[in-house]
């Protein structure tokens, strides 16, 4: 298990340094330069710009000092366009925005969507069963740009119960809505797996066994059958980060929050390299740290699962 | 999949076991002249036919290309505008109108979903941004199907060392942050004719979709390389690559059409969600995606231009999930549950 671990996390730092020297590149290959606007500046000013920003250097030695401050000082430079601001500090600041929403969705959507997937199993064929499933296909079809306008039309502008946007700090109102419009399709897909794996199990023999026992059905199913049950939502984990990170993009942008999907954006329409590359690089370690802590916790769970 | 096994029949047994003997009786290969053999599709077709929600997503599909296809010319016959005809003449016409509404307020059948902010015709918008939407779904899905088949096959059929080498490449793509280098890349390549953009957009997407595709393959090859037929052919003096796509692919068909069919919505929903912040389809040019980005900018105050394209897509994403669905109940029946 520890060879695993060790393993895999030397696989996960190359990567990272991948991920960033990609987006180097797709940066340095694009035509133009972050300066270049609609007016062509004077030849002298242009000049400066380019020593000031080290451009004037060939293309291996700007990459070297790129990297080399990343890798030895955990610094990715300053924004070009929020002045005077470290991308460290940008990071630092818009990441609790991101987490509080994204990691309340999560939870919101493993508690309903884990409960509607068993009772959908557990009545399988039945009104509840189709009825739920139609919802979660509902959930998994209506984009979450759509859903959430809506949700501010019902919730905020014809009923006034919740803030239509904006970032209140962390308990308050203005959470509600969009923790429910990320939320939504994970609900749908955990409710979809959780049938599905549920189904699976209870067919099996140790089910039959537990229920030979005579223990109660309550039993059978929370002690016995949502284990196992529940093995394909915990690797869904790895991918529903994944979807997380878009969906935070999106809603932040329709709520207005200044979370780091928000700041992802305007750094892309803007050409803020430096902050372009810090929330990348950012978000791949993130993502590769869930997927490795994803796969020990099924080893975990499922003593079948063996790593060498 | 195709291991001569009627899977129909298994079904029976748990269902109406003295049917499952019946039917048994007259299996294709014995019945002779009498019976016409089920070939795996045509099982498949007659499965998918009872299957009431992946037939009622298929009817959806088709009514909506159909009137994405043909419904802007229709507009423009019979009313005689088309979806940028902006009514510059008349003052009173360049405004948002709600659905069914005339110039003074009074029902009107002119304008079902309403006009935009510069008095454009909702529904052509809507049914033009259609096509765009569908045709990103398709192409993309085409263009992974091609790699991803392609890569899979290859992977699966030659094993060993070079199928160690290629699928470590796909796990190492599949856990970088894709969309978020697909918006860097449309970003910084953002390119100046609409139709440039189109094209990079599908670049973007269709150079990250084809994952799945492979593994799916790579599995499905995996299991039938050491079957007889692929022996056989090899004995008579059969060149791998003729293997691979004369035997072996037509043999995975089952599978790929499943995913790819529920890859399009998946694809349209990238699409969407690009066009939403800005990085994919630009002006002239309208998908679902930038009608709704447009919408949201006037949702107080005028929320059917977000409600239309919406919902059209709701509805689109639902069918296609359906009928994907569907699909593969018909076409892979031990993949049930699942």
């Amino acid at each position: 298990m520890l060879r695993f671990i060790v393993r895999r996390l030397l696989v996960t730092i190359p990567t990272i340094l991948v991920v960033i020297t990609i987006t180097w590149a797709l940066i340095k290959l694009a035509p133009g330069n972050f300066y270049s606007g609609e007016k062509r500046l004077p030849a002298s000013i242009e000049q400066s710009i380019r020593e000031k920003y080290g451009l004037d250097k060939p293309w291996y030695q700007q990459y070297g000092k790129t990297m080399w401050n990343i890798v030895r000082h955990l610094d990715f430079g300053t924004s070009l366009r929020f002045e005077g601001q470290s991308v460290n500090d940008i990071i630092r600041r818009s990441l609790p925005v991101s987490a509080s929403v994204g990691i309340l969705a999560y939870l919101l959507a493993l508690i309903v969507g884990i409960a509607i997937g068993s009772i959908a199993a557990l009545k399988q064929n039945s009104k509840w069963d189709y009825g739920s499933m139609a919802l979660a296909m509902l959930g998994i079809s209506v984009p979450n740009f759509v859903l959430g306008p809506i949700l501010v039309i019902v919730f905020s502008t014809t009923l006034y119960w919740l803030p239509p946007s904006r970032w209140g700090g962390f308990p308050s109102r203005s959470l509600v809505l969009p923790v429910l419009t990320l939320s939504a399709i994970y609900m749908a897909y955990i409710a979809r797996l959780t049938r599905a794996g549920m189904l699976e199990v209870l067919r099996s023999d140790y089910i039959r066994t537990a229920r030979a026992k005579g223990l109660s059905e309550k039993h059978v199913v929370i002690r016995h059958a949502l284990r196992g049950g529940l093995m394909p939502v915990v690797s869904f984990t790895g991918p529903a980060l994944a979807f997380l990170l878009t969906g935070t993009v999106v809603v932040e942008r329709i709520f207005a929050l200044p979370g780091l999907g928000n700041y992802f954006i305007q750094a892309s329409l803007n050409r803020d390299e430096p902050l372009i590359i810090g929330i990348v690089a950012f978000i791949a370690l993130v993502l590769l740290t869930m997927n490795l802590l994803v796969d020990i916790a099924y080893a975990y769970l499922d003593p079948r699962v063996r790593y060498q | 999949m195709a291991t001569g096994k009627n899977p129909d029949h298994d079904e029976l047994i748990h269902i109406a076991p003295e049917m499952a003997v019946a039917e048994a009786d007259v299996r294709p290969e014995e019945a002779g002249e009498f019976v016409r053999g089920t070939s795996l599709w045509r099982d498949a077709w007659r499965r998918l036919l009872k299957n009431k929600l992946a037939v009622f997503g298929l009817i959806v599909v088709i009514i909506i290309t159909i009137a994405s296809l043909a419904g802007p010319t229709v507009i423009k016959r019979t009313f005689g505008f088309t979806a940028d005809y902006i009514p510059s003449q008349d003052i009173r016409m360049a405004q948002s109108f709600p659905p069914f509404t005339g110039p003074d307020g009074e029902f009107s059948w002119l304008h079902p979903m309403g006009t935009d902010n510069l008095g454009r015709d909702q529904l052509a918008r809507v049914l033009q941004g259609g096509q765009i939407s569908l045709f990103v779904g398709i192409i993309a899905t085409l263009v992974s199907l091609l790699i991803g088949v392609t890569y899979g096959a290859i992977a699966g059929y030659f094993g060993g060392r070079i199928d160690n080498v290629m699928m470590r490449l796909v796990d190492v793509l599949y856990s970088l942050p894709y969309v978020i280098l697909v918006i860097v890349l449309l970003s910084m390549f953002r390119s100046q004719t609409p139709r440039g953009q189109l094209t990079l957009l599908f670049v973007a997407i269709g150079s990250v979709s084809w994952l799945t595709m492979a593994r799916i393959v790579r599995g499905q090859i995996l299991s039938l390389k050491n079957q007889e037929f692929v022996l056989a052919a090899r004995a008579t003096g059969v060149s791998g690559g003729r293997i691979i796509f004369r035997h072996l692919i037509p043999n995975t068909l089952g599978p790929v059409i499943v995913y790819a069919t529920l890859s399009i919505p998946q694809i349209m929903l990238t699409e969407a969600f690009l066009s939403f912040l800005g990085f994919g389809v630009q002006a002239p040019l309208s998908s679902w995606g930038s009608l709704a980005a447009e919408g949201v900018q006037n949702i107080g105050i005028f929320p059917w231009q977000l409600i239309f394209p919406g919902v059209t897509m709701a509805l689109t994403l639902f069918s296609l999930n359906f009928l994907g669905d569907g699909l593969r109940d018909a076409l892979d029946p031990q993949m049930r549950t699942v």
